[in-house]
Order: C-alpha cells, then structure tokens, then sequence
C-alpha cells in the first residue's frame, strides 16, 4: 500500500486548494464592501500549527500573497499557545502585522480536530471605512489614518469581543458595512474549518505533518527547477521614477539569482515620503515574489515552500517604511514593482520581459453629498479602474485591464446604485497604447458628476501622470494619465479634491508601453487598429 | 393554437419523438405509447437537421409507422453553442449608450489566470468598429436624464442598410429598469431594415449588472439568423417528410418553448442538451422518490453535475459560454438567462492525462475524443487517457467494448500509461492506472462537493444517478468519497438527454432587476411588476399547452451593501403590507441555511430585493412511482476479471456478469462488474446492487443495507 500514499497525498492536495477555494467565496459572497464583493480585493489560506502557509485561494489578489504568509506567524508570537480554544478568531489591521495598511483586515482561526490544534486559517478584505481621514493620501502618519486594532481576540471559545465591535461601531463611518465585514471574516475562517474536519475525517487524518511535507517538499523542488531554468546567474539593476504625491519618486532595485535563490534588494529607494503612500516592507515583498512567479514559476500553488526561494530585503526607505510612517494608499508604489523588477531582469533576458504597463489601479474613492449644505445622507462610492498593460514579446498588451493586481472593476449599474452619481462615460482611450512592434494596451476614459443637487469630494490615488509606462527594446511609452474637470481645469494625481454640482470628473487612465520599435508593426495589425479605432492617427500612435 | 389542442386530442399524441443534436451524434427517440425506440446517428455538420430526418426514418422504421404518425417532436441542439464557440455567426452592429462602447470588451477588467504574462482574452463577438453608441440617458431608477437621440438612430439605421448588417443588438444603461429607450430604438431601425432581426437587452435579459446584460443580447443577436434559417428549414423538411406535427425546443432551464420564441430568443437554447440529460436524471429521481439527488453525467470529454430536488433540477440566473480556457472560471462570455444550474468540469474517458511540474498527475482538460481517441482505440490516438486506466483496472473488458463493436488494445493502454505516467513518476504501470482514477475520481468528487456547498447543501444527503458512457464505471468510488449511499443507474442512459427531452414540461421563467429594500416596499409597484412577469411567463407556456400552469415566485435578496443575492422562493399571491414580515422570516431562513448565521447584530441593516423571477411551468401528471427495492440477496457464480478496487487500490476477483441476464428484484454484493454494450457498472467492495423493477440498478452502501 506504500507505493499509493503518493496518489493519496497528491488528492489531499487537491482537496485542500479546495477547501480554501471556498473559504474565499465565503467571502466574496457574505461581504459588504464593493472591494471585497466587487472587486475580489481578499485572500484566504490554511497554515500548519507553526504558521507556515500550505495553501492560498487562487480568487484574490497578488497584494496578499506573501503578507499573509508572515502574518500568521505575527499571530503566534503574540498570542500563547496555552491561550488558543476551540471557537477562537484573532483580528488585526496593524499594516506592519497584517497586509500593509489599516483598511485590510486579517483574521487567524485556529482548527482543532479531537482537541488538538491542527492548523490555522486565514484570511484578510479590504473593508470600506476604519475612521480617521477616510482612505487618502493626506495623512501625516498612520494615527490619522485610522484606528488600529492590534493583534487580538475578536472571538473567544465563539463569543465575539463585544467591546471591539463597539469601538469599531464607533469609529468608522460606515458602521454596519465594516462590523458585516468582521462576521464575514470569522465566518469564512470557520467554513475553511468545517471543510478541514470533514476531510481529515474521510481521510483518516489527525495531523498536517505528512501533507505539509509533501506539498512542501514538492512545491520547492519544482520551484528550484523553474529557477534554474529560467533564470541566467547574476545580478541586474534598474530604477523607476514614478509620480509620487507632491514630487517625482525613484524606486531602485538588485535582483540577484545565485542558481537556487533569488535575491531582491530595494536600497538606493528614495527615502519614506511625508504623504501616505509608504510601503510597509511585507507588501513590497508580496508584490516582488508576485512579478518573480509569475515570470519564473506561474504554474506551482503559493505556498510556504513555493515562496521560500524569494528572499525581499530593503533598508528603511519608502518601499520599507517603518511606524508610524502614513500607509493608506501603499498599493500605488506596491503596484509599480513589478513594472520595475521586470526592468532589471530585462537585462537578464532580454527580448522576453512585458514592456511596463498602467500597474497602479485608478481607484477612486467618493464621498457625496447634498449640494449647498442641504441636510442629507452622506455617500461612500468605490470604483476599482484600470489602464493597459505592457506590450508582451509576442502579444499586444491588455486594454483596461488590472496588472498586477488581481481586482475586478464594479458595474456601473451598480456603482449608481450605491450613491447619487452618475457615470457618464468608461469606455476605451483611443491612441493611449504605446506604439511599437507589439502594441501597449489601451487605458480607459471615465466621466462621472454628482447628481443634479449633489456635490462629491474625491480621494484622488493616480499615477503615471507625468511619468507614463515606459516602452521596451524600442517600444514607444503609453500615454499618461490625466485629471481634470470637464472645463478643463487640472487637478492633483493625489489627495481630497472637490467636483461641484454641474461638473463632471474626467479621468483618462494611462496606457501600457510598446514592445519593440514600431517600424516592424505589421500592416494588417496597424490596418485592424485603424479600423477598430484603437488608434485614430494612421502614422504615430503615440508621441 | 388551434393545430395543437387538435393534436392534443387525436390518437397520435402518445407518439412523440425527441431528437439531441450533439458534437459528435445527433441522438433519437421515438416513444410509442410507452415504448421507447432509439437511435445515434452520426452528426452531420454542416446540414444537422439531415441527421434528424435520416434518425426519424431508422425509428419509425423499427416501430412500423409512418411519420405523419408523430404527434410531436421535442428538439434540443448544440447549434447555439457552437455558434457561439466558434464564431461562425451573423454580421452583427450593437448599438449602445454613448460612453458605454466599450462595456462587452472591458469586461470585468480582470485576469481570469493570475499568473499567465501570456494571457490571451476572446476578442469581443461584435468588434468595436461595429459598435455605436447614441446619446439617451436613464438613472438608476429608470427616470430620463438625456432624451434618445433618434435623429442619430436614423443615420444609423441608414448605414447598416447600407453596410449589409442582418443582426442588430440594442444594449442601453439601465434598461432592465425602463425599456422605453430600447423599444424605441427598435421601431426606428425596424422602419428602416426590414427582416433584420433586432434584439433588445430590455428583453433578453433585463436584469443589472452592463457587462452581462450586454453580452447576452450581443450574443442573441449573433446567432440569431443562423438558428432561425435552421429552424424556418428544419421545419419545412420535416412537413416534406410527412412529420407535419408541432415542433417545440428544449430551451437552457430544462423546459419546452415554441419555435417562434426559439427564434426570436436563440440564447434560450445554449445548452439544452445537458439540460435534457438533468431531465432524464430528474424524471428518475421522481419515479423512485428520491427528494434530493444529484446527477452524474460522465463522457468522452466531460462530466457534468447538477443538484435535484423535489424532482426539479435547480436553475441559475447566469452561466458562462465559450471559455477559451476550457473550464477556467471568467475566460468565457457571460450569459444571464435562466438556466439548469450545473458544472462541467474536463473529465471524460477521452480524457488526457499527463504529469505537471509538481510531479502529480493531471487530467484533461484536453480529450482525445473519438479522433484520434485514446491509445486503446488504436486509431491514431497515442497518449493515455482515463478509458486506458479503466482497461488496465479491469473495468472495461477490451474485447468486449460497446457490445464487441470495437476491439480495444490491452497492451497499447498499458505502454501510453507506462509512458506518459509508469516511468515519470516511477510507479509500475497498475499503480500509476489506480492514480489516474483516484485522480480523475477525486477532481469530479471535488467539483459535486464545491458545487453543493455553493448552493447551500450537503451532498452526502443525495442520491446519485449516474448517467452516459463513462459514468457508471465511477460512480462508486464517487459515491464513496462525497459519502453518498444510495445511486442509481437507470437504463437508456446512453440516450439520457433525448429521453429527458420527451419528459420535459412546458415552461419558462421571466426575470426582472427592481430594487426594492424591506423598509420602504411599495407593495402596488411591486405587484405590478409581478403581474407582467406572470403576463409574460404565461404567454410563453400558454404558445405551447393548454394544460394547468404552476407559477412560482423567486426574490434574490441580500443584506443591502452586499453584492450576491440569494434566492428566495417565495409565494405568489398579491402582496399586502404586512407580508414584509413573512419575507424577511423567508430570507433570513435561506440566509442561514447558506451562511450559517444571519447577521443580527445591525440594527439598522437593510434587506433588499434585486430581482424577481417568475416561473410559469405546465402541471404534468404525477410519473407512476416505482417503489426502491432493496433485494435479496442473490449468488452469482461466475468469476471471471482481475479488478483493481477503487476504494482500497487492491486487486480483487471480481465477478462480471451482463447486465440483461440480471433478474428484477436480486441484490448482489460488490465487488462487481455489470456489464452492457454501452458501458460498465462497477460496484465496489462497499457497495451491494440491486436491480429494480424498471431494470434500473440501485447501488446502496453496505453499512447503510445492515442498518436497515
């Protein structure tokens, strides 16, 4: 019988990706918050008794991959193990703690079969409100940015700390939303859990140990391979300026692979920035070890193992922010990393690295109201956009579609039915793909304007602005993004700015770079771009 | 009408014949006053409806009367899908909202594969360049913001004439909430182009949510006038046949329409014959009274699971077409119509297996089919597959094979596995063919057990019918790991979805998007609404049956703030004020029996209802019902195959026996091998078969028979 315990171990496998496959619909299904419901802004994972991840849900996104991994581990070591019951669920928001900054949520369940504690689940959402300034830019550090909930009970032997909710209640502007999101959380913890059960009882088991190996064990190797493999040995660099709030940013980095490890090294990054979009250090590698698989070894499940191979270190700087440094809006720069490792291992390999893409989403965060100070309910609206992508060496890039991040947008149906705005346009940016042998993807146009006797503020979180995506090998640029009013009066890329009643917000949301010089673009594909008006200029797509 | 009801009343109305056009057969049935006469033709692909006429005439034949002598024919087709799949469809514009030109090919703006750089997106099905937007503005509510620009409409009604379109599709913002700008869309086309078909999203599919809705009336537009030629021909060459009877459709919810809307809404027949083959599984569960099963259709490409209860198949409101990632979530075009709610997933016999990075064994998605088929056939298929690990288990008797039609190879099934798996992953070749069925087992297994938890069930509770050629050799082991107890593999099975198509009632469900919070529920807007639902649903049934009509009430409600609903099934009666009350106690019930637990902490947590469906379905006699029997215990001497048991990976002495020389009312013990010219039923260790008054067999797990 020896010789089956491989098959069995392999649908055990099978079984558990399962189980937090459902884990993460759970959530998706239950939440309140467009980001989570919407957007797919969750992750959900099951973990061996000593905090090492064995299996992630593929519904989520990339921003959690690795956060959550280290999370679990922060848990353990602030919480005794003599003080861990059946029906316990253990809740922070703390960015250095959970997935870098105050609006993601993450709860750590502990499973016990027959008493004994077999594993952990996890999972974190994006909730709508955590009190503060709202989620913006504009806070000096992060206790403006919120309340922070250290890592803690929120339910004790199953009877949920009362005196938490009450804070949260309290303290946030969407109440009932935000407390909702807290029982979707325990309540997606304890499905994974109930799944556990079950399968351990089918199966026989009453420990992790022999599966976590194997799929460990499995997991390296295979992941070792694809280094060796893929990658040539040495050590590349590159640097990325980007927008930032109020002054241009440099990101820099060392990728280094030595044959069995891969090694990436933010120093040389400008220094933390006053505004809130600092990266706490656990997002900035989610997002590294997020570009290294997806070109190295896109096929092999995150795991512990799967992960083990990828070593991010940086010393404090923006990408490496340290408390009480402002968070809210980590994800613009934790976007652009990919776009800028991949710019150090187009040295490694050249001709077979995407051209740089939109990478940070165009969220937009909106809070309307009556206009003239009339009495009424205040409204908080949520809308996930995306740019284009980088050209591919073999493919034109995506329009309007997330990289790196893994969200969805919302239907505007649905967005209108959520608060007194009207969405006048989202459609495709003609001519915004970075001309080239391959074309960049399209970014997108989105016109939106308070109802007639309403007003709104927004939070703007946009880049690429006045630095667009770059091209590769030749490639033109993307084109850059743009805000303004539909008089055309320019706003900031980010920060809390006003749209009166009778205007309407104009967002053109940038477009991917080209691939290769635009000289070798085949005629049909110029013709067919032509005709479907992806470009409207027949010489240049793009200056 | 009138020819129908003069048909429901001649001598001829217990002939019927149901028909299933599929990829690779084009199945028929005749039943005669009970009888049932089948047959498989080969598909004809580019003339199908010379298939049905060639199947009629070997059936009729066989029963010895004439064509003129049906009474009705009940048609289901892989038409509309394949239309779909491989993009052979009308020359199609789109007219749209001005700002909204983009929506079908933004889709949700998503990935569908996270960690594929290559990831390559179906191109839209209308292309941009025939995509116009005009300016005309509703709210959420449906209230005008910006008149219709039908001077606009008019430019463009010249230039599609002038362009050649033969399909429009009209998708504006909100419609699903007013349709006034859409219809008058549609007059101003129509005065212009005549016998182009137009369709409206307002009526194909007016539920919120731009991305979906839109996608749909495209799609319905699309196929439109291929599927219309099919059928105005089909028709005329069954009247030419002598088969001047009523033709009705199996539409995508398992029910019968007319042709007429067949043909003014051809997305209502994407995946009608899967929904034949829940039919068959429900008409069985029905006879013997099993309140909860779950069918189980196993074939050469892929298994398909649906939920049945009451002996009604469960329905969704939305499915998926075309992925271009076989059966990647999101890689398809989304479709929100009424449908039988199942999952398919890429297991079949045809089923490729190969070995991934993580040294584990992988099947499908990709299928040899019938050609090449797998290495066994011999017939140019080389890699091993699921059948090739059935062989080597001694589950299929290679000699023996579809009744000794077709001779299979041992040794070719035994060297593609030690290939492609054996020498791999270092395993001797039976071992590496019990790892391909625990695999293959296990991934079906998977896909019933996430389908039932996402529907709020436990699967174990259900009776399992097993159905199609690779079915029964799986079921066992199927049942054993979603601890199922009881499974039944009724007779026919190859013929499952044309013989469901005879069984299904006339019926159609109508949906509408009108958000409706608890707090503040309009009752005379609400029952307003419901009548033309109940209007339309009617009308639908009524071009069809004069028969009783059963109605019933669906609110999908959620907490306000979340974004899945769930369904509610409610009473239909004209609402009063205070069944507020009973409509909340309803879904806080359906909310638990989901989630757990309600939510109770928010006080002043709204409840809401999104959309409403009605369901109108013709009342059908009651099936005769057959009751289970357990058996008693019969010997069997025969002892004849080696078999590798499923359960344990042993290899046992496994008594085979064909299925007609078993006797009505015995019960042997597994394991065992039941043999027929279509397939093969395992019985493992753990479960006894009992063969049933209907030759059904009736597999119950051992424990569960000592118990009782």
């Amino acid at each position: 019988m020896a010789d089956h315990s491989g098959i069995y171990m392999q649908v055990m496998w099978n079984r558990l990706i399962s189980v937090v496959e459902e884990q993460a619909m759970t959530l998706l299904r239950t939440a309140f918050s467009t980001s989570v419901r919407e957007a797919g802004d969750l992750s959900a994972g099951v973990y061996t008794p000593d905090g090492r991840m064995v299996a992630q849900a593929v519904t989520g996104t990339p921003g959690h991959v690795n956060t959550m991994s280290e999370s679990v581990l922060n848990f353990l070591a602030e919480i005794p193990r003599e003080e861990m019951f059946e029906g316990d669920c253990y809740v922070t928001n703390d960015p250095w703690k959970g997935t870098g900054h105050l609006h993601d949520i993450t709860m750590v369940a502990p499973s016990f079969v027959a008493g004994n504690l077999v594993a952990f689940f996890a999972c974190t959402a994006h909730v709508v409100d955590i009190g503060g300034r709202g989620f913006g830019a504009d806070g000096r550090s992060v206790y403006e940015e919120g309340l922070l909930i250290p890592i803690l009970k929120f339910a004790e032997r199953g009877s949920v700390n009362q005196d938490l909710v009450k804070i949260i209640r309290h303290g946030v502007r969407e109440p009932d939303k935000v407390v909702g999101d807290f029982y979707s959380l325990a309540a997606c913890n304890e499905v994974g859990h109930r799944r556990l059960v079950d399968m351990f009882a089918e199966a026989g088991l009453d420990s992790f140990d022999e599966l976590s190996e194997f799929v460990f064990s499995r997991s390296r190797n295979a992941t070792l391979e694809r280094i060796a493999a893929r990658l040539p040995r040495g050590s590349w660099e590159n640097t990325l300026t980007v927008d930032g709030y109020d002054e241009p940013i440099t990101l820099a980095v060392k990728v280094s692979c030595t044959g069995e490890k891969v090694y990436v090294d933010f120093a040389g990054s400008d220094p933390m920035s006053r505004w809130g979009i600092n990266c706490p250090v656990n997002y900035s590698k989610a997002y590294a070890c997020y570009a290294l698989k997806c070109l190295v070894a896109p096929d092999v499940p995150n795991n512990f193992a799967a992960l083990q191979p990828f070593e991010v270190t940086s010393p404090v700087n923006i990408l490496n922010a340290v408390r009480p440094a402002p968070v809210a809006l980590r994800h613009v720069l934790g976007h652009m990393i990919p776009d800028l490792i991949y710019g150090a291992l187009a040295k490694a390999l050249p001709g077979q690295i995407p051209a740089e893409g939109a990478s940070s989403l165009w969220n937009l965060h909106i809070s309307a109201r009556p206009a003239n100070g009339r009495d009424g309910q205040q409204h908080e609206i949520l809308m996930f956009n995306s740019g284009g992508t980088g050209a591919r060496p073999q493919l034109d890039g995506l329009s309007a579609t997330a990289f790196p991040s893994g969200v969805h947008t919302m239907p505007v149906e649905a967005t209108e039915h959520t608060g007194p705005v009207v969405v006048w346009r989202k459609e495709l940016r003609p001519d915004s793909g970075g001309d080239g042998q391959l074309r960049g993807g399209l970014g997108q146009v989105i016109e939106i304007a308070p109802k007639a006797g309403y007003e709104f503020d927004f939070s703007a979180m946009f880049d690429r602005i006045y630095h667009p995506a770059s091209g590769r090998h030749g490639g033109k640029a993307g084109g850059a993004g743009v805000v303004e009013l539909d008089d055309g009066t320019k706003l900031r890329p980010k920060g809390w700015q006003h749209v009166p009643t009778g205007r309407r917000l104009i967002l053109k949301a940038p477009g991917g770079g080209g691939f290769g010089v635009p000289e070798k673009r085949s005629a049909e594909a110029r013709k067919a771009d032509l005709l479907a008006g992806y470009v409207t200029k027949p010489e240049t797509q793009q200056d | 009408m009138r020819s129908v009801d003069a048909n429901m009343n001649n001598q001829y109305r217990d002939i019927r014949l149901g028909t299933d056009i599929g990829g690779t057969f084009t199945d028929i049935v005749l039943n005669v006053r009970g009888q049932s006469i089948s047959t498989k033709v080969l598909t004809n692909q580019k003339a199908p409806e010379a298939g049905i006429l060639e199947g009629i005439s070997v059936v009729t034949r066989k029963a010895g009367i004439g064509a003129d002598e049906i009474g009705m024919i009940i048609h289901g087709t892989t038409l509309a899908t394949n239309a779909l799949i491989e993009r052979r469809g009308a020359k199609c514009a789109f007219v749209t909202t001005e700002g909204f030109r983009d929506v079908i090919e933004m889709r949700t703006e998503n990935r569908f594969d996270q960690y594929d750089l290559n990831l390559r997106l179906n191109p839209p099905l209308i292309e941009r360049q025939y995509r116009f937007a005009v300016r005309g503005r509703l709210d959420a509510n449906g209230n005008e913001l910006e008149p219709l620009d039908e001077a606009s409409i008019e430019g463009l009604a010249q230039k599609f004439d002038a362009a050649g379109f033969e399909s429009v599709a009209v998708g504006f913002i909100h419609a699903y909430a007013d349709g006034s700008h859409e219809r008058r869309a549609r007059d101003i086309l129509a005065a212009m182009l005549r016998d182009v078909p137009i369709s409206l999203s307002s009526e194909v599919a007016p539920q919120m949510r731009e991305y979906q809705r839109f996608s749909t009336v495209c799609a319905n537009a699309y196929i439109h006038p291929r599927i219309a030629r099919y059928l105005t021909n089909l028709q005329k060459l069954l009247a030419e046949a002598g088969a001047e009877c009523p033709v009705y459709m199996i539409h995508s919810a398992g029910g019968l329409i007319s042709i007429d809307t067949a043909k003014r809404f051809p997305v209502r027949l994407i995946e009608s014959g899967p929904a034949g083959g829940a039919i068959f599984a429900a008409g069985a569960a029905a006879r013997f009274g099993f309140d909860k099963a779950v069918s189980f259709d196993m074939g050469g490409t892929t298994a398909k699971i649906c939920l049945i209860e009451n002996g009604e198949p469960g329905t969704s409101r939305e499915f998926e077409v075309a992925r271009s990632h076989r059966f990647c979530r999101g890689s398809g075009m989304p479709i929100s119509i009424p449908v039988i709610d199942m999952i398919e997933i890429g297991a079949g016999g045809g089923s490729i297996v190969w070995v991934d990075g993580m040294a584990r064994i992988q099947i499908g998605p990709q299928s040899a089919g019938s050609e090449p088929g797998p290495a066994s056939y011999q017939r140019g298929g080389t890699q091993a597959t699921v059948t090739d690990a059935d062989i080597l288990l001694g589950k299929i008797d290679p000699n023996n094979f579809a009744g000794g039609a077709i001779e299979l190879s041992a040794s070719a099934a035994s060297a593609a596995i030690e290939r492609d798996i054996g020498m791999r992953l270092s395993l001797d070749t039976s071992t590496a063919a019990f790892g391909i069925s625990e695999v293959v087992d296990e991934n079906m297994s998977n896909a019933a057990r996430v389908h039932a938890i996402e529907n709020g069930k436990d699967i174990s509770e259900y009776v399992m019918i097993a159905f199609g050629g690779a079915a029964p050799l799986h079921a066992s082991r199927l049942c054993e790991k979603l601890g199922i107890k009881r499974c039944l593999i009724p007779p026919g099975a190859g013929v499952g979805s044309a013989i469901g198509f005879l069984q299904a009632p006339f019926s159609y469900e109508a949906v509408a998007t009108r958000v409706v919070s608890l707090s503040r529920f309009d009752v005379d807007a609400v029952n307003d609404m419901l009548a033309d639902l109940v209007a339309s649903a009617e009308g639908f049934v009524r071009a069809g049956t004069t028969a009783q009509i059963r109605l019933e009430l669906t609110a999908f409600m959620r907490y306000q703030g979340q974004g899945w609903e769930i369904p509610v099934p409610l009473k239909l009666q004209r609402l009063k004020g205070h069944d507020v009350n009973v409509i909340q106690r309803h879904f806080e019930a359906c909310y638990r029996g989901f989630f757990g637990r309600t939510i109770d902490v928010l006080d002043d947590l709204e409840i809401e209802v999104v959309s409403w469906s009605v369901k109108a379905t013709e009342r059908k006699r009651k099936p005769n019902r057959v009751q289970p029997l357990a058996g008693s215990d019969t010997p069997l001497t025969h002892i004849f195959r080696q078999v590798v048991d499923t359960t344990s990976g042993e290899t046992l002495d496994c008594r085979v026996v064909a299925r007609k020389d078993l006797h009505k009312g015995a019960r042997y013990s597994g394991p065992l091998l039941i043999v027929e010219p279509e397939t093969a039923t395992y019985v493992s260790s753990r479960y006894d078969a009992a063969i049933q008054m209907d030759h059904s067999i009736l597999l119950s797990a051992k424990c569960e028979a000592e118990d009782g």
